[in-house]
């Protein structure tokens, strides 16, 4: 396995604020954090410590309120709305707790999703939608709708739909949260044969057993990174 | 969606059957013949009340009008025509009841487009001379006459002997009434046989002559009822601080008079649908903003895989037009069938034009996206985390 070293994203003294009504909360207090490609990062730290807001703001989902956050050398921490959504339809794939599948979708134009905000011909997104689908394994299941599925079936289904736009960084929020550890840890074995692939992921969790799989683990602490 | 529906089922029924209505009084009218002008004493609209003690008093028109209104330059010909109610006419075991009965001269049939179908028509003599002959209507000829041929039968009209000299061509109907149900004898042969009943208002307002008055090919409508109206001024001697007394009615002041009364239902319609489309519309809203947030999830995922702002917003806004199209859809087809319902058990005409069914998409296409801006730019704006989050 060939080790690279470039970095696909970096953010600099990021930081955060929300207002509660008339409470303003530091989400984050200026963190510094590189992605490199073929990175496979876990993000640890109690609720509340702003590990979500540092997900969502490396995945374009939000903007830091200062603080400077690079994407291969562009700055896209001043991106419009417009342009954030093309950022996160091309540079990444996610996967979210719930598995977040459009119930009156089917599994295939679930995962083929992504490929329409790209004006991509309907049968080019079909042919890419299958061939990812069989990676997962779910050949069989691709005409299914998500309520006649099972969970490690759904959170399938969501990791094709994260590599359908062939993404740069993949991003997991609590990705065996729901599922029981059997399911989980066969989604992580997934997880660690999309890296070893050349993929980079970045994910969320709670569970130790978990973030031991990633080779680096960031842990954060009242918005300030604890450990790296 | 309801209102949609009702809307535009109103829109398209309603404007069918006006457009039908249209349709058959325009040729009706036309019928008339749009050369024609009559003079008499009254007028074929009149505004508010009618005096009838004023008209009655007006000077009877005479055939002798008739004669020097056919020397005005701008006028082919005008005849005197009169006529009379019959109670029944008999032509032994058969007989038709409320028949008329008509006076006039030579001119009459192509004056009013009537062709002889057989026989003959009037000449100037029988006129001149007082020959007691008749041409009658072909619903008397098929009434009277089933099996035989009309023409050289003897009928009786008030006890008098007609002779039948010829048959008119069927013409069909004048709003709702029969134009083939008469018998024309010469004028001179009316006055003797049917003398008017001096002293009723009514009789001396209706039961005179009118003049028909047949204008130049190429004349301009208004240059002839011009000189006639000079000519007539000047034949009743009146002063030019006197008004007029006697009507000129043309085709026209009948169609002016339908156009404004179908413009006042114009309104009306145009009053229910906006009334019902904008309830249409409010329901539209109602229901997609209702779907925006059952599906606020639905749209943060979307917004998360890429979807811009206005993929979202086209999103939501075509379903919302397409929801308004599927009712304005329903609404034409209900409509369509009102029209045809009405038009099959009441005597109105429907005619659907394909203007119509544009219109009715159009307005529903307009109420689709009017009503659906909104939920489309609330759905648009959502924050993707939020909406993500939202169970």
């Amino acid at each position: 396995m060939k080790k690279k070293t470039d970095i696909i994203c970096r953010a600099v003294d990021v930081k955060k604020t929300y207002w509660r009504g008339k409470v303003a909360v530091e989400a984050l207090r200026g963190v510094s954090f590189d992605i490199k490609r073929n990175a496979y990062i876990s993000i640890m730290g109690p609720s509340g410590s702003g590990k979500s807001t540092l997900v969502h703001i490396l995945s374009c989902l939000d903007t830091p309120t200062s603080g400077e956050y690079y994407l291969e050398n562009a700055l896209v921490s001043k991106y419009s709305d417009e342009e954030l959504a093309k950022v996160r339809n091309i540079f990444f794939g996610f996967i979210f707790q719930s598995f977040s599948l459009l119930p009156r979708l089917s599994a295939l134009d679930n995962v083929a999703l992504p490929l329409i905000y790209r004006s991509i011909s309907k049968h080019e997104r079909i042919a890419k939608a299958k061939e990812i689908i069989e990676n997962v394994g779910l050949a069989d299941r691709m005409l299914h709708r998500p309520n006649e599925l099972s969970g490690g079936e759904c959170q399938r289904v969501a990791i094709a739909r994260a590599l359908v736009n062939d993404p740069k960084v993949i991003f997991a929020d609590e990705p065996t949260g729901n599922l029981d550890s059997k399911t989980g840890a066969e989604i992580m074995e997934i997880f660690d044969h999309l890296v070893d692939e050349g993929n980079t992921v970045v994910m969320v969790t709670h569970d130790v057993n978990v973030a031991a799989h990633a080779r680096r683990t960031v842990k954060l602490k009242d918005g300030l990174i604890a450990n790296d | 969606m309801l209102g949609i529906i009702i809307g535009v089922t109103t829109v398209i029924a309603i404007l069918s059957l006006i457009e039908g209505l249209n349709r058959t009084v325009a040729e009706q009218v036309k019928s008339i013949g749009s050369d024609l002008i009559f003079l008499q004493k009254f007028s074929w609209v009149s505004t508010g009340h009618r005096d009838l003690d004023k008209l009655a008093g007006r000077p009877d028109l005479l055939p002798d009008d008739a004669e020097a209104i056919t020397k005005l330059s701008s006028v082919e010909i005008a005849i005197p025509q009169t006529s009379r109610q019959l109670q029944i006419l008999k032509y032994k075991d058969n007989e038709v009841s409320n028949s008329s009965v008509a006076g006039s001269d030579e001119n009459y049939a192509w004056v009013n487009n009537y062709i002889v179908e057989s026989g003959r028509d009037f000449s100037r003599d029988d006129v001149l001379h007082r020959r007691a002959v008749g041409i009658i209507g072909s619903y008397i000829a098929t009434n009277l006459f089933p099996d035989e041929t009309a023409v050289g039968k003897d009928l009786h009209l008030n006890g008098h002997r007609i002779k039948i000299i010829g048959v008119f061509k069927e013409k069909g109907t004048f709003l709702g009434n029969s134009l083939d149900d008469f018998i024309l004898i010469p004028y001179t042969v009316f006055e003797k046989f049917f003398p008017r009943p001096r002293g009723t208002l009514w009789s001396r307002v209706y039961g005179g002559y009118s003049i028909g008055i047949k204008a130049k090919d190429g004349m301009k409508i208004e240059e002839t009822t011009d000189q006639v109206r000079e000519l007539m001024r000047r034949r009743h001697g009146l002063g030019f601080d006197k008004e007029d007394d006697f009507e000129l009615n043309t085709q026209q002041i009948l169609m002016d008079l339908y156009q404004s009364i179908t413009n006042v239902g114009f309104i009306a319609i145009v009053a229910i649908a906006a009334i019902s489309l904008v309830v249409g519309g409010i329901g539209i809203m109602n229901i997609m903003l209702v779907s925006v947030a059952e599906r606020t999830r639905e749209i943060g995922i979307r917004k998360a895989v890429g979807a811009s702002n206005n993929n979202i917003l086209a999103q939501f806004l075509i379903e919302s037009i397409v929801l308004a199209l599927v009712g304005g859809l329903i609404g034409i087809v209900f409509g369509m069938l009102l029209a045809w319902l009405i038009s099959a058990v009441s005597p109105l005409k429907a005619s659907v034009s394909f203007w119509m069914i544009l219109l009715g998409f159009g307005f529903s296409a307009s109420v689709g996206i009017f009503f659906g801006i909104y939920p489309a730019r609330r759905a648009a704006s959502l924050n993707p985390i939020e909406a993500l989050r939202y169970e």
